[in-house]
């Protein structure tokens, strides 16, 4: 009964996203604008685009996923079925984190199919394209389970999507710091394990208190 | 009056116990943040030598270093009166909170300031990326990001409970904050500049900092205390006592 | 059994309605009833959880609802249905689909013959496959009360349902609300208005009015 209710939310916000396909397109869109906009501002030498390609996919990665939180209880806040999850018997957690694992197969794993296309403007070499998706495949859902409780804690805030931010970014630097140094390692000749080891050591944790963390501020949301 | 007996404390969760409290400790603690700073003042401006290397300019770590540990020490206080008011739900916790953010920000912000001011005569640089810096500068942000939330908010009770949340998250955030940071600084710095680095203090230089350290932080103490009662007075600007300690006052 | 005792509310440093208790038993139905801003929707919300109370405890069962006992609250939450002034509904799913899924959410089960019924006794019959954001306001509402009559939960909290339905709707929305009373459970709602619910032998059901003052 939990897990059919489980998979019921996560289907349910997969429809929903289906039906309302522009919303969870702009974000994607973004990340693939942003990623051009960095040549176009520093210059078409591939030399220095190789260098900084890791940073500006991962950052361009990070900014998409922000924009996409403000979505993430928004509609469910404003409708009042959010209340109908808090008044479930089934916990509330579980309900959020199958929230948070819909919004990431929507917003997320976009990213991460699409970096690797993207990472070819920057002439990335296939290997380091391999490690950046897996490092984005480990990363993406970790910026959703912690950027979940700040989309949660600036709900139907004035200046949320912007405050979003602010109390979010923090929160990303160790996410970016070894996703992007996992490419950055692997470019250089030296081993990924042990960014890829930690960012696997953040998300466990992330999928447990993330959450946990969202649910506590929901609640306080709809006092 | 046992003070091993909770009711002693919850006595102090009051806001009119707290009020009368506060009242009486921020002066003391005002005086002893003036004596405790013009002494480390002399001692760092005047007792101690210049340094061999840095000259006159190293200074400025006497304002840098207690800062910087100010900044972290609020952040952890902030996080424990959080983790109070989470758990007992005091009206205190989240005034307290509340009014530690500025000062912690404060001096954080000192502390990036006169890292810079550093920096610049010792380097030639008016910033450089030191892990201890980047670190600082991101626990700025946090500072920013409650200060934000809790300005933002308007039902006072939701905006305490949603900032306590954020500072237990954001303390929770950083070690970790500080551990990626230092990672990416040692594998992307190939000489390594660091501003906290001083081959051998000597004793004179780290009792400066001690003292001008604790003067920060009874200054701290008693501003946060001035700050709360304030703070007080306005949200319980509703009942007798307050109207009356008003009155009394005009 | 539910109990209100003592309850208060705040907002913005002023008490917004007079400290209330009551209680209601199994076949119970009780009226809520007060001026426009006396604090009816908010009271409502401290009963089912969604709010914290100032002051005063909300009791099941002879338990009180807070942090101390959580089975009783998941037990609560599971006997409860509420629906509230806005109507937790999507816009974007259909009525059939809006009713199957809130049944998954809360941890229920229902068949989709069951849901398809339900709506069609409140009048949907044309409309169950539109998505809801066609549908008038009526129409959303009875979406929404459709709810009731699937349910199998004990305590059922209503947010003013009686407004803006069409008086078929409303016939049938009074015969739900007195066969659930009839049957044992609990009903408790707001409404500006005096509506009567009639037993199956015709005579009017015993409604107690609790009127909200203002504080």
């Amino acid at each position: 009964m939990i897990w059919q209710a489980f998979w019921a939310v996560v289907q349910r916000d997969l429809l929903l996203a289906w039906r309302r396909k522009s919303e969870g397109l702009s974000a994607v869109f973004f990340f693939v604008v942003v990623a051009a906009l960095f040549p176009l501002g520093i210059g078409p030498e591939l030399n220095v685009l190789r260098n900084i390609a890791p940073g500006v996919l991962w950052v361009g990665a990070l900014l998409s996923s922000m924009l996409a939180l403000q979505r993430l209880f928004d509609a469910d806040y404003r409708d009042g079925t959010l209340e109908q999850m808090a008044l479930s018997p089934v916990a509330m957690p579980l309900l959020i984190g199958a929230k948070m694992l819909a919004h990431w197969l929507v917003s997320g794993l976009p990213l991460v199919l699409l970096a690797p296309v993207l990472g070819l403007q920057f002439d990335l070499s296939g290997d380091a394209l391999g490690t950046l998706t897996l490092a984005l495949l480990v990363g993406t859902p970790i910026l959703s389970l912690v950027g979940g409780v700040g989309a949660a804690l600036t709900l139907g805030v004035r200046g949320g999507g912007v405050l979003l931010s602010l109390l979010v970014l923090p929160l990303f630097v160790p996410v970016l710091v070894f996703g992007a140094g996992a490419v950055e390692a692997q470019v250089s000749g030296l081993g990924v394990q042990a960014h890829l080891s930690i960012l696997m050591a953040m998300l466990l944790p992330a999928v447990f208190f993330g959450p946990l963390a969202s649910a506590f501020a929901l609640r306080i949301a709809l006092e | 009056m046992n003070i091993l007996r909770a009711n002693f404390w919850f006595h102090y969760a009051g806001p009119q116990a707290f009020y009368g409290l506060a009242g009486r400790l921020w002066p003391w603690c005002a005086a002893l943040a003036a004596v405790l700073g013009l002494w480390g003042l002399w001692l760092g401006f005047m007792v101690a030598p210049a340094d061999a290397q840095q000259g006159e300019g190293y200074r400025i770590i006497f304002v840098h270093v207690p800062a910087s540990w100010m900044s972290m020490v609020i952040y952890l206080a902030m996080a424990f009166w959080s983790v109070l008011g989470l758990t007992f739900n005091t009206r205190i916790s989240g005034m307290m909170t509340r009014a530690l953010a500025p000062t912690g920000a404060m001096f954080a912000f000192l502390s990036l300031w006169t890292g810079a001011l550093w920096g610049k005569p010792m380097w030639g640089t008016w910033w450089v990326w030191d892990a201890r810096l980047t670190s600082e500068l991101i626990l700025f942000f946090l500072y920013l990001g409650y200060i934000a939330l809790t300005s933002a908010i308007d039902d006072q009770r939701r905006g305490d409970r949603a900032g306590a949340l954020i500072a237990i998250v954001g303390a929770i955030n950083v070690p970790i904050i500080y551990f990626s940071v230092k990672w990416w600084n040692t594998l992307h710095q190939g000489a390594s500049v660091s501003l906290t680095k001083s081959p051998s203090m000597a004793q004179v230089m780290l009792w400066g900092m001690l003292l001008m350290a604790l003067c920060f932080w009874f200054y701290t103490i008693a501003l946060v205390l001035y700050r709360v009662r304030t703070t007080i007075l306005q949200r319980e600007s509703h009942t007798a006592w307050v109207q009356a300690t008003v009155q009394e006052a005009a | 059994m539910l109990t209100i005792s003592n309850i208060s509310c705040v907002r913005g440093h002023k008490p917004l309605f007079a400290p209330v208790s009551f209680s209601l038993l199994d076949g119970q139905a009780l009226h809520l009833e007060g001026d426009n801003g006396v604090g009816k929707t908010s009271l409502l919300r401290i009963i089912c959880g969604l709010s914290p109370a100032d002051s005063g405890e909300v009791l099941w069962n002879g338990v009180a609802l807070n942090r101390q006992h959580p089975e009783v609250v998941e037990a609560f939450r599971a006997s409860l249905c509420y629906v509230g002034h806005n109507l937790s509904l999507k816009d974007e799913l259909t009525p059939i689909e809006n009713l199957l899924f809130d049944a998954q959410v809360t941890g229920h089960s229902l068949s989709r013959e069951k849901g398809m019924d339900a709506l069609r006794k409140m009048g949907l019959n044309n409309r169950t496959h539109l998505p809801l954001r066609v549908l008038s306001q009526g129409q959303k509402r009875r979406t929404a009360l459709a709810r009731l009559s699937v349910t199998d939960a004990k305590l059922w909290v209503l947010d003013e349902p009686f407004v803006a339905l069409d008086p078929q709707s409303l016939d049938y929305l009074r015969a739900i609300l007195a066969n659930h009373v009839q049957q044992g459970g609990l009903l408790l709602f707001s409404s500006h208005q005096l509506v009567e619910l009639s037993q199956p032998n015709g005579h009017a059901m015993d409604v107690r009015p609790i009127r909200l003052v203002a504080a």
